[in-house]
């Protein structure tokens, strides 16, 4: 099928702000999302970067159904979440798997790692367990794990393997979409290239399609087909993976990359340092939201907020371009 | 002053269990030294031995560590040597330290500046007032905006990266000459990082301070130190300036590290992986530490553990390829 | 090799003595409470065998005799007879099986209701956390052994009736400790991959959150089981324990009670110092269990 296997339109989530002892009432919302499109293709990564408070973490338990948005809809497979009945939502929460940032909180350190991986299976599809059995074996195989890893417990086993352990379960159910937050940031460098290299194997054999949350830049950039970048809530640019991160337009995308460090002492960027704090998502600045600290404000800036639109091959939300 | 600021000969610190059955080789023989002013970078993974090698310095070490051997010389004086009365008077004093986790390091009931005044009233015994004054100032330094309200402020009130720049107040309130940075942006956002380190380097310049930074990120050392020192096991595997580093790495386990990071702007299909991972500091591999992972691995390797080589004027690699001859 | 000038004498030689103390108190086994608590199981369940004579049956005209190193003792009754001529060790020996037995019971019951209270309400949150809560925010309100005495009164002193009051007093200690800790395993990544995975509530309170509180539960069992044999006995010793004439140990201190002004020390000491002896050393294990499961958890 040639459409997109996750389609996000206007997705917003506003998280009430109550106050009072007796009779709460709400007096603000935290605009954690607010009004996000994204597509997400068979078989590609899309990237999400931004940071503290830019939403990418609540964009992905949206995703995962551990959130439900306050507005806008999402398309698996061309159907609209919110008409899908109790079996379709099944089916959807097993197409859709995820490996989370902290290999050590990811694993239920009392069960064995073979019933740890097959869970999700078992909990979906009643299988003999010869053909389980089977199944753990092909995944072990897939991630690089050894056939007596099943019968271990996971506090025998080091990050890196953990995370293997994370991926293998998260692939038990043949996912369509596997959300990755921050996969390889907890562990050690030198152990980074290759849970790298797996996820990239795994998706040129598996075709599954990967939501890749990470603060390295140089890590999304070297995993992801595009790139969306987040800021207050609101995806600020969005392209090609390459070209955003060689040659990014938002001025904010451009700090954000600039401030990437560099990987040889002689690599100079030009630098740009933004002055003050990321406002707080409970009273985002008026018209664009990034305004207050851009290099670049124009006076529409604080009025206008502008829209997300094409830009030499790319989707960039800024007045300095013109529509 | 003559000399380097700050020099380690031979330090071995390692830990042992209550019942000395086990002993941990943390800090195995690592020399360094580092001038006045200057940056250095030391760089190493979990076990690799590079925090136990921080707290050396400032002999913050829990009981069950020992420093068996080496010596510790900061501006000629072997800090192993003093009683624990004159290493108070130059913890915070001369030599600083701030850690990673900002929300850890500041006390929640205490104010801002109660906190940046601490170390002045202790060290300097000044009045509350003056003390207060002062903080006002080094607040300033380090960029608070509007540093009187924030001075009564409670740490819980403020944004990470704010407090991370308190911490940084509080290190360098009484002028130390050196300040130990032990991942002190790895909880940082990436632009609030930029500020982070650019504030660090100015700093740097206008007190005259010399730096360490103890990190996994090899984009640090890149972007602010002029020399590094890779740990790895506890053992020093390499050290010298960071640009000859980057450009010659000596020994195998720099080189895979290097090309195993990813790069923006260069689009590799595959990255280069080391394999394993790294070792059980308490049960480490026979001969070097790092064979059973090395690409360039010779029997040698197994049996016997390298000692340091010099490869260049001012590098040294503890790996047998570095030998004399074998070069 | 290490060639340098500085000699390996290590600088911090020793371990300093708090050094130690620390070390001993999170390492050492506690051979001697398990030993106690083993040696009274043993007691108990092999009573008939050990005890020389019936506990229940005495000889009136051998009564208030003193153990059997003292003037007046005999061999035949080693630690002496009560005011009925009944001989004490016996009496001792039976009354380990109550204290054991409700003790255990008592315990194991209080745990699995509260831990499983503990579970629901921690979990599911809301509403239903609410009202367990607040049953057992009254619950907790209530003194302890009036409201045991007040059941006894209604129900009648048996010991089963016993082991269900002292379960439903001492459940509600469970349910809290037992709510905090599922509050945090709660969050944990590998709960939100379970539901992410499509576990439905129930099998993920079965699967991962039970099997990760067990190891509190267990610690806060041996802590409780001092606590749980105290009140036994208090109530025996009330008289709304463990009815006469059963063998109790508090039912002993209560009898001997009326002998301590005519030197008939062994009356109360002896099984007074049972009582002390069984809950230090079920604290003592307890707090040895409790340090040497919570760094594991910490790890994991």
């Amino acid at each position: 099928m040639a459409g997109p296997v996750l389609e996000a339109k206007n997705l917003t989530k506003h998280f009430p702000v109550k106050q009072g002892v007796f009779f709460s009432r709400q007096v603000g919302a935290v605009r954690a999302v607010d009004d996000i499109s994204f597509t997400i293709d068979p078989g590609k990564t899309l990237g999400l970067v931004g940071e503290s408070g830019c939403g990418k973490t609540t964009t992905a338990k949206m995703v995962l159904l551990l959130e439900q948005p306050t507005g806008g809809i999402m398309r698996f497979e061309g159907q609209d979440l919110q008409t899908l009945d109790g079996g379709s939502l099944k089916a959807y929460r097993r197409s859709v798997q995820a490996v989370f940032q902290d290999p050590y909180a990811s694993l239920n350190p009392r069960m064995r790692v073979g019933s740890i991986i097959m869970e999700p299976l078992i909990t979906n599809e009643p299988l003999p367990s010869v053909e389980v059995r089977k199944r753990l074996l092909r995944l072990l195989e897939l991630v690089g794990l050894p056939e007596r890893a099943a019968e271990l417990f996971p506090h025998e086993f080091s990050g890196g393997q953990r995370q293997r352990i994370a991926i293998a379960r998260a692939l038990s159910l043949s996912p369509k979409v596997v959300v990755l937050d921050e996969p390889v940031s907890a562990l050690d460098v030198s152990i980074r290239a290759q849970i790298l290299n797996l996820l990239r194997d795994l998706q040129a054999q598996l075709g599954v399609s990967y939501l890749f949350i990470a603060h390295d830049l140089a890590a999304v950039a070297h995993m992801s087909h595009t790139i969306a970048v987040m800021y207050l809530g609101k995806i600020v640019e969005v392209g090609d993976g390459e070209t955003l991160a060689k040659a990014p337009k938002h001025p904010y995308t451009q700090a954000l990359f600039s401030a990437a460090l560099p990987s040889h002492p002689d690599e100079r960027r030009d630098e740009i340092i933004l002055t003050g704090e990321v406002p707080s998502p409970m009273n985002p600045p008026s018209g664009c939201r990034f305004h207050p600290r851009c290099p670049h404000a124009l006076p529409r800036c604080s009025t206008e907020e502008p829209k997300l639109l094409p830009e030499s091959g790319r989707l960039v939300a800024c007045h300095l371009y013109p529509q | 002053m003559t000399g380097p600021l700050l020099e380690l000969r031979h330090l071995s610190t390692h830990y042992v269990s209550a019942r000395g059955t086990r002993v941990t080789r943390a800090v195995d023989d690592v020399s360094l030294v580092l001038d006045q002013g200057g940056t250095l970078g030391i760089v190493g993974e979990s076990g690799s031995g590079k925090t136990t090698l921080a707290l050396s310095l400032l002999r913050l070490l829990p009981p069950a560590a020992r420093f068996v051997s080496g010596e510790i010389l900061f501006e000629g004086e072997d800090l192993l040597k003093k009683s624990d009365r004159e290493m108070r008077r130059i913890r915070g004093k001369r030599i600083a330290m701030i850690l990673q986790d900002p929300m850890a390091s500041l006390n929640p009931l205490f104010t801002i500046g109660d906190q940046v005044a601490e170390p002045i009233r202790v060290h300097e015994h000044a009045s509350r007032g003056s003390a207060w004054g002062r903080a006002l100032d080094l607040l300033k330094a380090v960029r608070i905006a509007a540093p009187e309200s924030r001075v009564r402020e409670y740490p819980h009130q403020l944004s990470g990266g704010m407090r991370q720049r308190i911490v940084g107040a509080i290190a360098i309130s009484c002028e130390p000459r050196v300040l130990i940075a032990d991942e002190p942006t790895t909880s940082l956002d990436l632009t609030i990082q930029a500020q982070y380190l650019n504030l660090l380097r100015d700093l740097q310049r206008s007190h005259n301070l010399a730096l360490i930074f103890i990190t996994h990120n090899l984009g640090i050392v890149a972007k602010m130190c002029d020399q590094v020192a890779v740990m790895y096991a506890g053992r020093m595997v390499e050290s010298g300036p960071v640009k000859q580093i980057y450009n010659s790495p000596a020994h195998p386990y720099t080189q895979a590290l290097l090309e195993s990071i990813p790069r923006l702007g260069d689009s590799r299909k595959r990255l280069t992986a080391i394999d394993g991972q790294p070792p059980d500091p308490s049960a480490p591999p026979a001969g070097c530490a790092f064979h059973p992972r090395c690409p360039k691995v010779m029997d040698r390797c197994r049996t016997e553990a390298p000692p340091e080589f010099r490869v260049a004027d001012l590098q040294t690699s503890r790996c047998w390829l570095s030998a004399p001859g074998s070069r | 090799m290490n060639g340098s000038a500085a000699h390996s004498r290590p600088v911090a030689a020793t371990l300093s003595f708090a050094g130690r103390l620390a070390a001993f108190r999170t390492e050492g086994f506690p051979h001697i409470p398990v030993l106690i608590i083993l040696t009274v199981v043993l007691v108990a369940i092999f009573a008939n065998v050990i005890a020389p004579h019936n506990p229940e049956v005495g000889v009136l005209g051998d009564r208030f005799r003193p153990p059997a190193w003292q003037v007046g003792g005999t061999l035949d009754h080693l630690l002496g007879t009560d005011h009925l001529g009944r001989d004490v060790l016996s009496r001792l020996i039976f009354g380990a099986r109550v204290s054991i037995i409700v003790g255990f019971t008592a315990v194991i019951f209080a745990g699995l209701l509260g831990t499983t209270l503990g579970i629901i309400s921690g979990y599911l949150g809301r509403w239903v956390d609410q009202v367990i809560m607040r049953i057992t925010d009254a619950w907790l309100a209530l003194p302890v052994l009036v409201f045991a005495i007040f059941l006894a009164a209604i129900v009648g002193p048996s010991v089963s009736n016993i082991i269900i009051i002292l379960a439903a007093v001492f459940w509600t200690r469970y349910a809290r400790i037992i709510r905090g800790e599922v509050l945090c395993i709660r969050e944990r990544d590998f709960v939100r991959l379970a539901v992410v995975a499509g576990c439905s509530k129930w099998t993920i309170m079965r699967r991962h959150i039970l099997p990760n509180v067990v190891n509190t539960a267990i610690v806060l069992g041996t802590l409780q089981l001092g606590v749980v044999i105290i009140a036994e006995a208090t109530l025996s010793f009330l008289g709304v324990g463990v009815p006469p004439p059963q063998p109790a140990w508090g039912l002993m201190l209560a009898d001997g009670k009326k002998g301590m002004m005519a030197g008939y020390w062994w009356l109360t000491v002896l099984p007074g110092s049972c009582i002390m002896l069984m809950v230090l050393s079920a604290n003592l294990l307890g707090d040895w269990l409790r340090v040497k499961l919570d760094p594991q958890l910490r790890q994991l």
